[in-house]
């Protein structure tokens, strides 16, 4: 057991033992450290005037991370170097690239989100190269909000930077900050905390297992993309934490012939590229469901167990037909995706259990899968519908089929008289139209500030005819926002 | 004697004048982190953090607010209720006294504040106020215009505009439509939420350091609250992180209860709502309802106009009045109506009082006039371009605004003209209209609109503007006023007036905090007036010590004083150049006044609100923008794919922080018009009060296509070096992209529709007129 937590603040070495297991990084850096030029804006991760990037090692090297530092705890920095803007400036006082490109450009006016650009712009500026797609842009900015500009000086001051940016300070110390967190990645599970609860820390699952037996009404913490807010927002009581990123097992994303294998504590970001290799649509819609820090940090572990009603990663799988794995102590068991939510808020997880992983099948060349995301703003939106589409073809004949919505019921949900409508019919007009009004039998919406239920039923129906046309009519242009020829990839 | 010098290091011709592309002062500081907003000042021993406690009903009598646990809760020092505000309760900006700044017997929106914590820290405090059990006996709540207006219940006096004989000429119309247009609110979402931090003086005195474009009234507000004279209390504000209106009065209650706590408990006090707080608390954009009757002719020409602006004012005046009257001052927008009546409603609601934002109701006339053009459009089935060059303001006989002031320096047409060619309007139109009938999901839409927007306070009286300049020995230079920085560069456009005036170089002066202590009775840096206003004062203050350097020089030099002439750092004194620092050294030892105030009052202005005539505008600021979207007709999203605009700055005072402003304004008023809904339920509780939930645009939604030119021309007015403001004028240019969607939208009726697509234009929206419009096809 090491009682403390320790990460470098920039080239310091923090050793925290005594700490309040809810403490943000973004409260550390503002009331315990005055380090002043990270900004609060919303408190929920929404606006990224917060926005820090955290570094760790992998494989041999530094992998830059831009997260909000209002919802991440500070434990969660163990093992890891915390960069904020104070620490971007060469000594001689000279800015970054980044700084400077966004001073040249004229890419700040009141100023208050800027520290936040600066720092999604620098992790950017580590992997973009020197000519980034206006896409790439859009993606590294679409956590960070600004009222003032209108978004174009700074997308001139990203291209300005990705291609200006040589070797800086960080780089020129990339060995010696490798090492130096290299070495400070270890086995033991971490334990601090102080009057107000505890902050658990295991780096195996067999300990994470062990922990929440001892302790089953811990709240488990992946990414805190969502836990961020009981503490920000509601001002939960969360006297045990325990916090999954350092678990080894759980961050495993294997490739296991038929099938992927999602550890728990997988983030969005590292899953993308490997699930959009085998269902593009997925990679889009990841790229879509929340911004590049929520990215960094969520989890889809973390989305299933918490269950939300409005989350885009349980539909879409569940449409693929995944299989969750659960874990209490020794004990094991696997379940269909589908099976897992019984009511509004309520998940098939017992007390001490905690999701290990989740199997997504590989598709084979009948299977065509696309998954839709309607909401108000493309990115960093909830969807106010969320419909996922996988079909097994015979040529023109859906031998089978999962369709799964999100947003349409108090759970994400399959939607079973639509495929009963589609199953084994040639996917024709009149199919579609079966489909379209089995839809009303699948579901009852709510209207809320995202939709009415009017809206949400009729454009979910909308959605079959938009899948019909994609998979039938390749001309046809059906898609505002991503790889347009995504579309009408196949698979 | 000083020494001659004829060679001097500095340039030739000063660069850090007026027209000069400087960036802005606190560019280096934003991006290192370094500038400091007021949560960021150092806290002092002892300070304390406060909360407010909000009503959780829309409309209630309050029977009982037990506030015990509140007291008893770990870290609080003080609980404050109504009964504690030692001089008057009430912030209401026209003391109207319908705003208590704590509730007493009643509340009238949920979100109105009841009570005060005091507690060592934030998050104590943010605690505390959760445990507050207040007895409500709930009133009906009315919660929107159309039940405001069965109520009959105005916050505020209405004001009707009229020219001609409205009635008449609609009678006499070849063609005549009449309908409801409905435009939703907008939340400023200023990144550095609402902020006031006090520091207790000796006797009555008190500093607060608040997040305000308005210091003036703060300080009013804080004096009447506390009971105490207005000299006892200094505001001071150095940046806000975003205004928009936003902190033109909404920032006043804020202010006055750390200013409470800090008097009472003799200690430091900050108080900052968290943001879904904020955004439940503070006013917003005001949503609008136009009922219109229109009449025109067979070339859409319109003969005669009676349209009735509806607000959702909320539960207490705060500047519904002005707001709703500038909605009628530009409910013409470029169009000359021949015959007019325009009526405002003021309306009570038991929601939020909405308040000023960016344009104060002058882009939803503009909204208004817009959708007048579009009617004809499709009803006469001209491109909408046309019909609007049609009714453009035009020569005497076409000149006259409802409210009678005559528009002399009218630019539209060949400012609109000048747009259409550079962004090749008639050729894309065309092009889009023929690649819709091959896409039958996917239909793009173009629209190219103008914007004219009136330039002054209409209450003539905060037309004024005051500045106070010193000048070191060494040469250097402070300048301060009553101006405030928001991120649209004030500061350094000022700045960069005194550099002209002097022939200084800008590092030269030094741009101070806005305080009340240095130049009094201030008026709200609001209504695009900023540099206007205060660009004049400060050239003022500027010229006088000009001229008394002038005056000692000549004297002193014993030359004439045409033969002084101020040339970059330094001064020709005959046949000699002298550094100004020089100068200043030797005024100084001869005891010449080296600080000087300056003032400015806009001049030709005059405004009679009964009579509805005058000239409210010293002048107009003209713009236009032509928008192309995408739309996805299976579910009503859309894109904004590419923007075109030109925009009249006059003579630039800082070419690129100007275009900055429009870029700027543009996706503001874009997204106001789109994504930006305001959502409450049925008991009148905000559900949209985080960025969760409350979408502005995000980067992805800028324009990837974002073409923004200035118009190349100079104000015919003398204002500060002929430049014009632009603070408000680009906003309206969003509502090309509402009229663009339409367009798209009109194209599944084969344009023969009106889509009369009202705001926001959610994709919920568009999809329920795509699916109309497809309905009227049908029909047809």
């Amino acid at each position: 057991m090491r009682p403390y937590i320790r990460f470098l603040f920039g080239y310091d070495l923090q050793e925290i033992s005594h700490i309040a297991p809810t403490m943000t990084v973004l409260d550390w850096l503002r009331l315990t450290k005055r380090h002043l030029g990270t900004k609060e804006g919303c408190n929920e991760g929404d606006c990224g005037a917060c926005t820090v990037v955290v570094v760790r090692p992998d494989q041999g090297r530094l992998i830059y991370r831009a997260v909000n530092a209002c919802i991440q705890l500070v434990g969660s920095l163990d093992g890891s170097q915390l960069l904020t803007v104070e620490h971007l400036k060469e000594d001689d006082g000279t800015l970054h690239a980044v700084q400077a490109a966004m001073v040249e450009q004229h890419g700040s006016q009141c100023g208050f989100c800027t520290p936040g650009f600066v720092m999604s712009l620098f992790a950017f500026s580590k992997l973009s190269g020197p000519s980034p797609t206006d896409q790439a842009i859009d993606d590294a900015l679409s956590g960070n909000l600004c009222r003032c500009t209108g978004y174009a000086p700074i997308v001139r001051a990203a291209r300005r930077a990705c291609a200006s940016v040589t070797s800086d300070r960080f780089d020129r110390n990339a060995a010696a900050t490798l090492a130096r967190l290299e070495a400070l990645q270890d086995e033991a599970t971490v334990q601090v905390g102080d009057s107000s609860g505890i902050f658990h820390a295991p780096a195996t699952a067999d300990a994470l297992a062990e922990i929440l037996v001892a302790s089953p009404q811990a709240t488990i913490v992946a990414g805190s993309t969502d836990v961020g807010l009981w503490i920000t927002k509601q001002m939960r009581d969360l006297p045990v934490l325990v916090w999954i990123g350092r678990v080894r097992e759980l961050r495993a994303l294997d490739d296991s012939g038929a099938a992927i294998e999602i550890g728990a504590g997988v983030t969005y970001s590292d899953a993308r590229e490997v699930l959009a290799l085998h269902y593009p649509d997925l990679g889009e819609l990841i790229r879509r469901l929340a911004s590049t820090p929520i990215r960094n940090a969520g989890t889809i572990g973390g989305n299933i167990a918490n269950g939300s009603p409005i989350g885009d990663a349980s539909p879409s799988l569940m449409a693929l037909g995944a299989t969750l794995h659960l874990r209490r102590g020794g004990e094991r068991r696997s379940m269909a995706l589908a099976d897992f939510f019984l009511a509004y808020g309520k998940q098939d997880r017992r007390p001490g259990e905690f999701v290990e992983r989740i199997t997504v099948p590989k598709p084979t060349r009948a299977d065509r899968f696309r998954v839709y995301k309607i909401s108000k703003r493309f990115d960093q939106d909830i969807s106010a519908v969320l419909g996922a589409f996988w079909l097994r073809l015979d040529g023109d004949c859906i031998t089978d089929v999962r369709l799964a919505f999100g947003g349409m019921a108090a759970t994400p949900k399959r939607a079973a008289a639509a495929e009963q409508a589609l199953r084994g019919r040639t996917f024709d007009a009149a199919a579609v139209a079966a489909a379209k009004t089995a839809l009303t039998d699948d579901f009852s919406p709510l209207t809320d500030m995202r939709a009415s239920a009017g809206y949400r039923l009729r454009s979910a129906q909308n959605l079959i005819e938009r899948l019909h046309l994609e998979l039938t009519h390749p001309d046809i242009e059906t898609r505002l926002v991503g790889d347009k020829a995504l579309a009408h990839v196949q698979g | 004697m000083s020494r001659v010098e004829r060679i001097f290091p500095q340039a030739a011709t000063l660069k850090s004048g007026v027209a000069a592309s400087l960036p802005h002062d606190s560019a280096g500081r934003h991006v290192t982190g370094e500038a400091v907003y007021i949560d960021d000042m150092p806290e002092p021993e002892g300070m304390v953090h406060v909360y407010v406690g909000l009503s959780e009903r829309a409309h209630a009598r309050l029977v009982d607010v037990d506030l015990s646990r509140v007291r008893s809760a770990p870290g609080v020092l003080a609980v404050f209720t109504a009964a504690d505000i030692p001089g008057d309760n009430d912030v209401s900006p026209q003391h109207l006294h319908d705003e208590p700044l704590l509730a007493t017997d009643r509340v009238e929106f949920a979100g109105q504040p009841v009570f005060i914590v005091a507690a060592g820290t934030r998050l104590e405090a943010r605690a505390a106020v959760r445990l507050a059990a207040i007895t409500y006996d709930d009133l009906p709540p009315v919660l929107d215009i159309d039940a405001a207006k069965a109520t009959g219940k105005l916050v505020t006096t209405p004001m009707t505009l009229a020219r001609g004989d409205a009635a008449a000429a609609l009678a006499a119309a070849p063609r005549r439509i009449s309908a409801r247009l409905q435009i939703g609110g907008q939340e400023h979402f200023y990144l550095e939420s609402q902020i006031a931090y006090a520091v207790p003086g000796e006797e009555d005195d008190v500093t607060v350091y608040s997040s305000t474009q308005n210091p003036t009234e703060v300080q009013h507000m804080v004096s009447v609250t506390l009971g105490v004279p207005a000299h006892a209390v200094t505001i001071e504000v150095r940046r806000m992180g975003g205004g928009f209106g936003g902190k033109e009065t909404q920032c006043s209650a804020f202010a006055c209860y750390a200013a409470l706590v800090a008097k009472r408990l003799k200690r430091a006090a900050k108080i900052r709502p968290d943001r879904d707080d904020d955004m439940v608390m503070t006013g917003k954009r005001h949503d609008f309802t136009m009922d219109y009757d229109l009449g025109f002719d067979d070339d859409g020409r319109i003969q005669g106009v009676d349209m009735t602006f509806a607000a959702k004012c909320g539960w207490s005046a705060d500047l519904s009045g002005p707001v709703t009257d500038r909605a009628l001052f530009h409910a013409d927008n470029c169009y000359f109506y021949p015959a007019v009546r325009a009526v405002s409603e003021p309306l009570k609601t038991n929601t939020v009082s909405n308040t000023a934002f960016r344009g104060f109701g002058g882009p939803q006339g503009i909204v208004g006039a817009e959708r007048l053009i579009e009617e004809i459009a499709y009803a006469t089935g001209l491109d909408a371009l046309d019909v609007r060059k049609r009714n453009f303001y035009g020569k005497a006989g076409r000149d006259v605004t409802p409210y009678h002031q005559t528009v002399r320096d009218n630019i539209a047409l060949e400012l609109v003209e000048k747009l259409e060619r550079d962004c090749d309007y008639r050729a894309r139109r065309a092009a889009i209209r023929a690649a819709n009938a091959g896409s039958p999901i996917i239909k793009r839409g173009i629209a190219l609109t103008p914007v004219k927007f009136g330039i002054s306070f209409t209450l003539t009286s905060s037309n004024q503007a005051g500045a106070l300049l010193l000048v070191y020995t060494d040469g250097s230079v402070q300048i301060n006023h009553g101006g405030t920085e928001m991120g649209q560069g004030l500061y350094v456009k000022v700045a960069q007036v005194v550099a002209e005036v002097l022939q200084i170089d800008i590092s030269r002066i030094k741009i101070t905090a806005t305080t009340t202590g240095k130049v009094p009775n201030t008026s709200p840096t609001a209504a695009s007036s900023g540099a206007d206003l205060n660009g004049k004062a400060a050239e003022a203050a500027a010229l006088t010590i000009k001229e008394r350097l002038t005056r000692f020089v000549a004297e002193k030099w014993s030359v004439r004083e045409d033969e002084v002439i101020f040339l970059p750092n330094r001064i020709r004194i005959g046949q000699q150049e002298v550094p100004f620092a020089d100068v200043v050294k030797q005024a100084y030892l001869a005891r010449v006044q080296l600080s000087a105030t300056g003032f400015y009052k806009t001049p030709k202005i005059h405004w009679d609100r009964k009579a509805g005539r005058g000239r409210p505008f010293y002048y107009f600021a003209y713009g236009a923008a032509c928008t192309e979207v995408a739309v996805d007709t299976l579910t009503g999203e859309y894109r904004i794919e590419r923007v075109d605009i030109l925009h009249d700055c006059g003579r630039s005072l800082n070419p690129i922080l100007d275009i900055g402003q429009i870029e700027g304004a543009y996706v503001q008023g874009a997204g106001w018009l789109t994504t930006e809904e305001l959502w409450w339920d049925g008991k009148g509780r905000l559900r949209t009060h985080a960025p969760s939930t409350y979408k502005i645009p995000a980067c992805s939604d800028r324009p990837r296509i974002f073409n923004v030119a200035l118009y190349d021309g100079q104000n015919r007015e003398e204002s500060i070096f002929r430049s014009k403001a632009v603070g408000e004028p680009p906003l309206p240019l969003g509502v090309s992209a509402l009229h663009a969607i339409s367009d798209a939208v009109a194209s599944v009726a084969d344009y023969r529709h009106c889509p009369r697509l009202d705001a926001p234009a959610t994709p919920e929206r568009v999809l329920d007129t795509v699916d109309r419009m497809r309905a009227a096809a049908a029909k047809a």
